[in-house]
C-alpha cells in the first residue's frame, strides 16, 4: 500500500495536467487570431512536440531512475520503429512492441 | 455526408489508442478511476502519455504537469485557427475548447467549405471523445488484471506510443535533427537530474531551433 503523500501525486498531476491543457485550449478560442500569427511562434509550436516526444522515447525506453540501460524495452521500441517505417497502423505497432518486449523479458 | 463518415472512421481508429493509454496509465500506478479522469478531463493523447510516463519514471508533480502542459500548447494554437470558423460563445465555447485536439482540427481544416469544416470538427471531436474514453476504460481494466506489467510488455508500450506520436512530425531535416538532438540531450541529462526535468529541458532546444527562419 502506498502512503497518502505518494497517492496524492496521481490526483495532483491528473487534475493539474487537465487544467493546464484545458486552459491552453480555451485561451486559444478567446484571443484574436493575429496574436499568435508570428511565424516564430508557429515554428516553435511545431518543434516543441518533436523535442518533447523524442526525449520521452529516450527516457522511457533507455533509462531506469538515473541510469542508462538497454533491456527488453529496446526490442519493443525497435519493433515499433520498424512498424512505423513499414507504415503499419498505430495499434499494431504499439501492441506489437509490447508483445516483442514481453517475449524478450520472458526468455532473457 | 462523407465528412461524417471520415470523422467517424478517424474517431474509431484514434479512439483505439485509448486502450494503450489506459494500460500504460495503470502500469504507471494510476488507478482505473484516475486513468479515466485523465482521459475525460485532459483529452489530449500526447499530454496524457507524457503525464503517466513522467510519473511512472519517478518524476515529480511539477515535471509531469509541465511536460503535459507543454505538449498541450499546440491545442491552443489550433484553437486560435478554429475560433473564427466555429464562432461560438459561452457553454458551447467551453465544449469546443475541450474538443480542440489534433484530429478534430485536422479534419476541420481539410474541408473545402466552412459548413463541412464545422461538421467535421464536431463529429470528430465528439467521436474521438467517446471512443477514446471507452477504450481507455477497457485498457485500464485489462491492465489492472496483470500482476507484472513488464511481463506483458506494458513498459515498452509507452515509448512505442511516443515513437508513433513523433513519427508523423518528422517531416523535414530540421525536425529529424531536433529529434536526434533531443533524444541524446535527454539521455545525457538523465544521468544528473531527476526524471522529468530532462524532458522539459529539451523544449529549449525546440525554441533555439525554431527562433531562426527556414534559412538556418
Amino acid at each position: 500500500m502506498e502512503g497518502s503523500a505518494s497517492m496524492s501525486i496521481y490526483w495532483i498531476t491528473a487534475l493539474g495536467t487537465s487544467a493546464a491543457c484545458f486552459l491552453f485550449k480555451y485561451l486559444g478560442h478567446c484571443v484574436p487570431e493575429s496574436w499568435l500569427a508570428h511565424p516564430r511562434v508557429q515554428r516553435i509550436n511545431l518543434l516543441i512536440p518533436v523535442a518533447l516526444l523524442s526525449a520521452l522515447v529516450a527516457i522511457q525506453a533507455f533509462t531506469d531512475k538515473t541510469r542508462i540501460i538497454v533491456d527488453h524495452r529496446m526490442a519493443g521500441v525497435s519493433f515499433a520503429v520498424a512498424a512505423f517505417i513499414a507504415k503499419l497502423p498505430f495499434p499494431v505497432a504499439v501492441f506489437g512492441a509490447a508483445i516483442v518486449s514481453a517475449l524478450v523479458y520472458r526468455f532473457n | 455526408m462523407s465528412v461524417k463518415r471520415d470523422s467517424l472512421s478517424l474517431s474509431f481508429a484514434v479512439g483505439v489508442y485509448g486502450a494503450a493509454f489506459g494500460a500504460a496509465s495503470v502500469a504507471a500506478h494510476f488507478s482505473v478511476l484516475q486513468t479515466c479522469a485523465i482521459s475525460l478531463l485532459t483529452f489530449s493523447g500526447a499530454s496524457q502519455f507524457a503525464l503517466v510516463g513522467v510519473v511512472g519514471a519517478g518524476g515529480g508533480a511539477f515535471s509531469a504537469i509541465a511536460t503535459g502542459a507543454l505538449l498541450g500548447t499546440r491545442n491552443g494554437l489550433y484553437a486560435v485557427r478554429l475560433a473564427p470558423l466555429l464562432n461560438v460563445r459561452g457553454a458551447k465555447r467551453i465544449i469546443a475548447a475541450h474538443m480542440t485536439i489534433d484530429e478534430s482540427t485536422g479534419i476541420a481544416l481539410a474541408q473545402a467549405n466552412e459548413k463541412d469544416a464545422r461538421t467535421g470538427f464536431w463529429w470528430t471531436g465528439f467521436g474521438v471523445f467517446i471512443f477514446w474514453n471507452l477504450f481507455t476504460l477497457l485498457g485500464a481494466l485489462s491492465a489492472g488484471l496483470l500482476k507484472d506489467p513488464a511481463a506483458f510488455g506494458l513498459d515498452a508500450l509507452v515509448p512505442a506510443a511516443f515513437v508513433g506520436l513523433v513519427w508523423p512530425r518528422l517531416t523535414n531535416k530540421k525536425s529529424i535533427y531536433l529529434a536526434a538532438l533531443a533524444f541524446i540531450f535527454a539521455l545525457a541529462l538523465a544521468l544528473f537530474v531527476p526524471a522529468g526535468v530532462p524532458i522539459i529541458a529539451t523544449s529549449l532546444l525546440a525554441i533555439l531551433m525554431g527562433w531562426k527562419g527556414p534559412r538556418a
